[in-house]
């Protein structure tokens, strides 16, 4: 087999597409864990597509399984006891799964990078932010110590870092968190990845510095046509920056969609109860729709389709047959045997 | 549940700061955290003042001076007219049965090791006089079912609970007391989203059944658009702009409170390449050694020499409705969202 | 109104396990009768413990009483008669060494009660007043832990001399040494316990000092206290041990492993039973109490709750 590194090196750099096969797919994955309470199964047969220059929000709350799925493209999960017993991650057409540990450490930061939420805990205490940054270039590109630090200061200044020559010494503790996550965006994009994985890159951060941080990600993905994966529970940032959307409950994907049809119209309950919750001007006094019920327990999920004890369109066959993703047009789907019910916005 | 009457709660030129020191042994002062710095404001009776700003703005810090559980460097805050003196037992404790709290994280907020009845029930043993000793089961659970809980799992404990209902949990102890002010410091923002909604819904009807006045911190503005009647918007320790929900969200005078709105996501995708953004640069300063005259001077696209030299007063400007502390404040609608 | 008020099935965020007790303390309890490490240790300790009060049940010859040992059949080998031979004086090894677990036992208990209730005061008060309550009482605290505790006991049991030691200077010269340990372990506890939102929401209800510290705090910082104490229990047998080896702790006629192991030492090639079996039961019996403390920690780690 072929080094896949070296592989995707040949290809063109603007080829967001091989023949149909996007950049990054997820087919069918399924991720679980042994728990001291049983197994959790956090991801169950997720697919999803990314081409690049594209932006996919990843929409979802706790435990919906989003970071998981994430994390299985990074190759970081902890295993055991995390476990892939199912399912494909195909990037560039190569299936990662079937890749070796050392062919992976390969790809990940080089071809595919990713953010975290918590940028304080992502970097290292005891090293200077320039270090790190350099150290990427050292051990990837083995640069020499010079020449890597130069590069460092480059990219803290395209991260618009100010006075990054100054402060290229600084240690992670001397930063302010907008900062330090732009140190974990220059880090993230060193290499040049094909794919940027954000996983609640803004959570943690206040409005104005969130402004500006998705404002300088927007940016750098124009600049360098990646595929950015944003991971979120936020509908507003959704609908700022996503090209298509994948909702997930209950480690499955409920909707795929572009970001238009589903603010539109959503296809699925789940979807259409986390849009009407959200407050409106014009229903100032009102009570807020809510979605009844509770998020569903990983270890112990609902029978059939995960939403249906607490979904306004529940149905029979809902307790007991658990729905696929039905295709709606060539860019849409929705996991509800009621789709078209939901979409016209009867019963309920 | 329009508020009226005579204001519930006066705070006036509330200021704490907390002193940096240096040294082990020999403890010098050099300098002190601005965390509240002159904050002035009236509730009315069954009203939601809602207060917005971003970390470091001293929202917290104002909470804790609000439940007297900070003692303020100066000014004051009054309660039905009366002075609360933190320094006197019995008018503290009076002043306690008054106003209470709910807490922005339900996971940290329950004392894991207390029931649910012990929890909801201990205000009862603080305030003994509140309800006699054979009635108290009987209130708290009366109160588990109020705020949408099964009243007999009054001897579960909290880790038996997901995020919402504990929430749940610490309204009921907040509402035990009948007080009639409740600060809720992030009520929300730790919940999911499919949960937060009800959340909000339970807080607005206690506040009609009891008439309760909020005072609800949070940096989520659509939902303090929606639940408050008024609001103010804090800037390194000072407010910076205060009104009507209305003349706040549609006529923002304060650049600080424009850049505020426009940073919003909003969660419709129609017009988004389209909508004025304002991004503000770089971080807030520091609260301890926060700029001269205006503190948003140094983020501000309208500053001049003024701005450096002369603190603006919060006060109504001309041209505007409400009081805002810029010199060049200026209505201009961000949000165009009505 | 009514779909905001009806959680459906408002069921623990745990998977419903049958009869499973709700409050953290029986959650770790629950867990502990899982541990097989907190079993064979709880199984070796209760034997210990029942040795000490009762020993009696396990030995027909009452080693307390001088006149069952015979000088003519000292340092003799393993026997039907003397199942771990007998020692320089003619007495059973066997009998000595279960009688001599009632000293171990004692010593352990005082010290740790006394050590414990001390240190454990102290770090809650230091904890939840801070200020200057802490820095006096933290600073007194250092200077007792600044004294390596065996040569510390050592001295003090010298000091105290030979005709007055026992079982209660050992236990005061362990304890006077050891519970600096406990009062930083509590006031760490305390603190962070102090910092919860609970504790805040408490103060906000009117709570006085008396109530956080009672309902609030003690409760959720008493695991890591737990912990120490139960593993100081088997540090205090060791060190016991050691103090009477060296000569300044439990004096004969008293009977004590430590002690065994010392009049044992010159013959050792001639008679290592009288050395090995006092030997082994102290190993065991140190390691019981490790090992428990072992398994209450994994049992009270909030980490993995």
């Amino acid at each position: 087999m072929k080094n896949p590194s070296v592989d995707t090196h040949l290809l063109p750099a603007d080829s967001g597409t091989i023949g149909t096969e996007p950049l990054l797919a997820v087919d069918n994955l399924h991720v679980e864990f042994s728990t001291r309470q049983g197994v959790a199964r956090a991801v169950n047969g997720v697919s999803y597509a990314l081409n690049a220059g594209e932006t996919l929000a990843v929409l979802g709350e706790s435990g919906s399984g989003k970071s998981v799925t994430a994390q299985a493209i990074m190759g970081i999960l902890d295993m055991p006891p995390a476990r892939i017993p199912k399912g494909e991650i195909r990037f560039r057409g190569t299936d990662l799964l079937q890749l070796s540990e050392a062919q992976r450490s390969q790809i990940r930061g080089q071809q595919i990078a990713m953010i975290f939420q918590d940028a304080l805990s992502a970097l290292n205490p005891v090293f200077t932010v320039g270090w790190q940054i350099a150290e990427m270039f050292r051990v990837h590109k083995g640069m020499s110590k010079k020449a890597a630090y130069a590069k460092a200061v480059e990219l803290m200044d395209r991260v618009r870092i100010p006075a990054a020559k100054q402060r290229v010494n600084d240690y992670p503790h001397q930063f302010s968190g907008g900062m330090r996550q732009r140190i974990m965006i220059a880090m993230s994009i060193a290499l040049d990845p094909e794919v940027l994985i954000a996983d609640e890159p803004t959570t943690a951060l206040d409005v104005t510095v969130q402004a500006q941080i998705m404002e300088l990600l927007a940016e750098l993905q124009r600049e360098s046509n990646m595929g950015l994966i944003l991971i979120t529970h936020d509908l507003g940032v959704v609908a700022d920056v996503a090209d298509k959307i994948a909702v997930m409950y209950g480690g499955r994907i409920v909707e795929n969609a572009p970001v238009h049809d589903i603010y539109s119209n959503a296809a699925h309950p789940y979807t259409k109860g986390l849009l009407e919750s959200i407050p409106r001007v014009d229903m100032k006094g009102q009570e807020l729709y809510a979605i009844k019920g509770l998020p569903p327990n990983l270890l112990d999920m609902p029978t059939g389709c995960a939403f249906h004890p607490r979904c306004p369109f529940r149905q029979d066959n809902c307790v007991t047959d658990v729905p696929a993703l039905h295709e709606i047009s060539g860019t849409r789907s929705s996991a509800c045997h009621y789709w078209r019910e939901v979409l016209d916005g009867t019963a309920g | 549940m329009a508020p009226q009457g005579d204001p519930i709660l006066e705070v006036r030129d509330l200021v704490k700061h907390f002193p940096l020191t240096q040294g082990i042994v020999m403890k010098r002062q050099i300098g002190a955290i601005k965390a509240v710095d002159g904050v002035s404001f009236d509730l009315r009776r069954g009203e939601t003042l809602g207060v917005v700003g971003e970390s470091g703005c001293g929202k917290s810090t104002l909470a804790k001076l609000l439940m007297a559980l900070e003692k303020p460097t100066s000014g004051s805050v009054k309660v039905n007219g009366e002075l609360v003196d933190v320094h006197r037992g019995s008018n503290l404790k009076r002043f306690r049965r008054n106003i209470q709290m709910v807490m922005q994280d339900p996971y940290t907020s329950l004392n894991p090791r207390m029931t649910v009845g012990d929890i909801i029930g201990e205000p009862y043993e603080i305030h003994t006089e509140v309800a006699p000793k054979g009635d108290r089961r009987k209130k708290v659970q009366d109160l588990l079912e109020v705020v949408g809980l099964n009243p007999d799992h009054i001897n579960r404990y909290p880790h038996q609970f997901s995020g919402g209902q504990r929430q749940r949990i610490g309204i009921a102890r907040g509402l035990a007391l009948q007080p009639e002010i409740i600060i809720c410091d992030e009520p929300v923002s730790a919940l999911d989203v499919s949960i937060q909604a009800q959340v909000i819904n339970l807080l607005e009807r206690l506040q009609s059944e009891f008439g309760l006045a909020y005072i609800f911190i949070a940096h989520d503005l659509s939902v303090v658009r929606h639940i408050s009647d008024r609001v103010a918007v804090m800037y390194l320790g000072k407010i910076v702009e205060i009104g009507k929900d209305t003349e706040i969200y549609d006529k923002p005078s304060h650049p600080y409170t424009q850049a505020l709105l426009s940073a919003v996501p909003v969660p419709n995708p129609e017009g988004r390449e389209t909508r004025e953004r304002i991004i503000l640069q770089g971080d807030p300063p520091s609260p301890a050694n926060p700029p001269s005259g205006c503190r948003f001077r140094t983020r501000c696209w309208k500053a001049q020499e003024i701005c450096a030299v002369e603190e603006p007063l919060l006060q109504i400007r001309p041209g505007t409705d409400h009081e805002s502390a810029c010199h060049f404040a200026e209505v201009h609608d961000v949000v165009h969202a009505s | 109104m009514s779909d905001t008020l009806t959680e459906q099935k408002p069921k623990s965020v745990k998977p419903p396990k049958q009869k499973k007790p709700a409050s953290l303390w029986s959650d770790a309890w629950y867990d502990l009768r899982r541990s097989k490490v907190f079993i064979i240790a709880a199984v070796m300790i209760a034997i210990l413990v029942v040795m000490s009060i009762i020993p009696g049940l396990f030995s027909s010859v009452n080693a307390f009483d001088p006149t069952t040992c015979d000088l003519t059949k000292a340092r003799q080998g393993v026997s039907a008669a003397h199942i771990f031979g007998t020692d320089n004086q003619g007495c059973d090894t066997y009998s000595r060494v279960i009688y001599g677990a009632r000293i171990s036992i004692m010593v352990g208990v005082f010290s740790t009660v006394v050590t414990t209730l001390i240190g454990g005061l102290l770090g809650l008060l230091a904890g939840f007043y801070g200020r200057w309550t802490d820095t006096i009482l933290s600073r007194v605290a250092e200077i007792f832990f600044a004294i390596p505790s065996t040569l510390g006991a050592l001295l003090i049991l010298a000091l105290v001399g030979r005709d007055n030691a026992g079982i209660w200077t050992v236990v005061l010269a362990l304890s006077v040494l050891a519970w600096p340990m406990v009062l930083r372990i509590m006031r760490a506890a305390v603190m962070s316990a102090k910092s919860q939102d609970y504790v805040l929401a408490a103060r906000a209800l009117g709570a006085g000092p008396g109530r956080l510290m009672g309902r609030h705090i003690l409760p959720n910082a008493l695991a890591p206290v737990i912990v120490v104490a139960t593993m100081n229990m088997g540090v205090f047998i060791a060190a016991e041990a050691a103090l009477s080896f060296l000569g300044v702790g439990i004096q004969s006629p008293d009977i004590s492993w430590g002690l065994m192991i010392a009049d044992a030492r010159n013959r050792f090639l001639q008679a290592p039973e009288a050395l090995l079996f006092p030997a082994l039961f102290l190993s065991l019996t140190v390691l019981a109490f490790v090992m428990l403390g072992d398994a209450v920690r994994d049992a009270l780690d909030p980490k993995l709750r």
